[in-house]
């Protein structure tokens, strides 16, 4: 379970997170909405300790994220991250790319290793591209296959950055794909995003921010069909 | 009555005249070096453009020596291969020439590069206008691609300035071999060292600061 | 033709000692690359990460190193230090010298690498439970090395050129046993221009095992 009690980050004298109260419980899929600039991103990187926070505090299974004795390269082995900008690693094949934090993080052992990243591979449909690099995929693959990467680290939470936002459109499915596949194994996810479509087919909360306030969370029935905050009207209005 | 003493003489204001003497030699040398090299090294660098099949074949190759010999090894070679075929050249001479070539061989390159940063569509834009192709050249070619290559340009230059401290091999009394020749006398090599070090870090260090200012500022 | 006797024959027969000492020439010019390029990440990093002491320390390091002549810093090595009764050999003068210019210039080179890698590629290793130790050495290094791949060979050759200072220090590298056997026969052209040949070569050879490598080194 993430538990983020009364979160406050700044960007110097920037205000981005005034104050989040907001507890994911396992099993959970949440769809993080709103306008770019609202902070929905930024607590993402709180969330696994790659932004340090100024107030407040972001506990997972009971591990205070922030705390100074926190193991932060243990925690973030429970906590797969995916990113906008696929961010595969161009010098390594796609197998290597799986298989290295596996190996040096966790300490498998090269065969092991490989093993689970051709079965990770597999899984989100790349099976046939083990050897290829990166550069000759497409990016919709180097996405998949940033996916496959995180979940060979066997983590209990997935957290998605706008996974989508830097695809052309025509590469947008097959990775939503892949995420709802995800949803439906029973893996805890946050995703980031500005697929509404996704947000209210596969989320089971919605949770909508603006200007570094969560302005409203519920059921995506709610917040599709019934919002109460004006702002999330507005910004619903605009998007469609 | 004590003959040792005078010959081991501390540093004293004349030799501070000394090194300040033969600080100008290497400044001179140098632009002497550096302006002639350049201008025959850009008249390389077009005909590498220009010539593609045929310079490939001869300009660029006996260039490409020139980076590939060391130029302690060239000077040795050219002040020695003069008097072969009748020249007479005294170091300073041997030093500008050699300088010269080796300034033109680094900016022949600098030089192409510079032209081929102005791109065909922006130079048939400039003869579309009616200019003719020195016009587009003088015009166009020259305040596009001189600005693109200026800071490569300024690094070729600063390094043919340090570079010419090799003519002190041929005897030419240049600022290091100045200070050679007062280490030995007075035995202060480091405070000698350091003056000479001084002035080069002087003449470099802001020039080149100012260049990659200036290649920020483009960049924008 | 010329007023002047070509004599090959002695050269020949010393050609066995001058590619003794070109092997010479190359060793230590790989072992100051090593040394290089290791002080250079770490003076890069350094620039790039610290405040204070050390970054003065390296900032200064990097720019005495491409602001002065490399036979300045050959000098300093030689007998500045003497001036603190630290007296290295002709070989150590040459190899701490040319390390300390090597290392300044692939700082800068270093330096850009780091800063044309997206520094995202840093977040997503952190984000896989990596530490900093592992996401650098993993995944940032080695990609950073393929960015300045092409300088690094480029300041290879320019260590072998520089060696040659060697013969002004008293170190019998290639140029240095040139200069002895040039100095005992006084067949001083025939001897350096075999030399120059014998650099070219070298080069030549840097350049195509380099090529090489790259093709063995970057699949991607």
């Amino acid at each position: 379970m993430i538990e983020i009690r009364d979160l406050h980050k700044y960007f110097g004298t920037l205000h981005v997170l005034k104050g989040i109260n907001l507890d994911v419980q396992k099993g959970e899929v949440l769809s993080v909405i709103g306008a770019s600039g609202s902070g929905k991103s930024t607590l993402l990187y709180c969330i696994n300790g790659l932004e340090p926070i100024q107030d407040g505090k972001v506990v997972v299974d009971e591990t205070d994220v922030h705390a100074k004795g926190t193991d932060i390269n243990k925690l973030r082995q429970k906590l797969g991250m995916v990113f906008q900008q696929w961010n595969s690693f161009p010098h390594l094949t796609a197998l290597e790319n799986v298989a290295l934090a596996p190996r040096i993080v966790k300490g498998k052992s090269k065969a092991d290793a490989r093993d689970i990243a051709a079965q990770q591979l597999s899984h989100v449909g790349l099976g046939e591209k083990l050897d290829a690099y990166p550069g000759a995929l497409s990016g919709g693959q180097q996405q998949r296959l940033a996916i496959a990467r995180a979940l060979a680290m066997e983590p209990e939470y997935m957290l998605f950055d706008e996974a989508t936002s830097a695809l052309d459109p025509e590469l947008v499915g097959e990775v939503l794909e892949t995420m709802r596949m995800l949803a439906e194994e029973g893996m805890t996810m946050i995703c980031v995003t500005h697929e509404m479509g996704f947000a209210r087919d596969v989320s089971d909360r919605v949770a909508f921010f603006h200007q570094g306030v969560m302005e409203e969370i519920g059921p995506p029935e709610q917040i599709f069909g019934n919002a109460q905050s004006e702002h999330t009207r507005k910004f619903l209005a605009n998007v469609r | 009555m004590q003959p040792t003493v005078t010959f081991f003489s501390g540093f004293n204001i004349n030799d501070l005249w000394f090194l300040g003497e033969a600080a100008l030699r290497t400044m001179w040398i140098s632009l002497l070096s550096i302006s002639i090299g350049t201008v025959i090294g850009a008249i390389f660098g077009w005909i590498l453009y220009e010539g593609k099949l045929a310079a490939t074949l001869t300009v660029a190759p006996i260039l490409d020596i020139f980076r590939s010999v060391p130029l302690i090894i060239q000077l040795v070679l050219f002040y020695n291969f003069a008097p072969i075929i009748g020249l007479n050249l005294d170091p300073f001479a041997s030093g500008v020439v050699i300088l010269t070539i080796y300034t033109a061989s680094l900016v022949a390159n600098v030089a192409r590069g510079g032209i081929e940063a102005v791109g065909t569509p922006m130079r048939r834009a400039a003869r579309s206008l009616g200019m003719t192709y020195w016009q587009d050249l003088r015009h166009v070619v020259l305040p596009i691609g001189g600005r693109a290559v200026f800071p490569a340009w300024v690094g070729v230059a600063l390094g043919v300035m340090k570079d010419s401290a090799l003519v002190s091999v041929l005897g030419y009394v240049e600022l290091l071999k100045a200070s050679q020749i007062l280490i030995t006398r007075t035995q202060e090599p480091f405070l000698i060292l350091t003056l000479a070090g001084a002035f080069y870090f002087a003449l470099s260090y802001p020039i080149s600061r100012y260049a990659a200012a200036l290649e920020k500022r483009w960049a924008q | 033709m010329f007023d002047y006797n070509f004599h090959w024959r002695p050269v020949m027969k010393s050609l066995p000692d001058l590619i003794d000492a070109a092997f010479l020439t190359l060793q230590v010019a790989v072992l100051a690359m090593i040394i290089g390029i290791v002080i250079g990440l770490c003076l890069a990093l350094i620039r790039l990460h610290l405040k204070g002491p050390l970054y003065w320390l390296a900032s200064t390091w990097v720019e005495v190193a491409r602001n002065t002549p490399a036979l300045f810093q050959l000098f300093f090595f030689g007998f500045g230090l003497g001036a603190f009764g630290l007296h290295l050999s002709p070989y150590l003068i040459v190899l701490t010298g040319l390390s300390f210019n090597c290392a300044g210039y692939l700082a800068e080179n270093f330096r850009g690498g780091f800063q044309a890698l997206p520094d995202t590629q840093l977040r997503a290793s952190r984000s896989l439970g990596m530490t900093a130790w592992q996401a650098y050495t993993r995944v940032v290094i080695p990609q950073v090395f393929r960015i300045v791949y092409h300088p690094i060979t480029n300041q290879m050759v320019w260590a072998v050129l520089m060696s040659s200072l060697g013969m002004l220090v008293g170190f019998r590298e290639l140029s240095g046993e040139t200069q002895f056997f040039a100095s005992r026969t006084f067949r001083i052209f025939e001897y350096f221009a075999i030399t120059a040949v014998i650099y070219y070569v070298i080069v030549k050879i840097i350049l195509a095992a380099s090529r090489l490598l790259a093709i063995r080194l970057f699949r991607y």
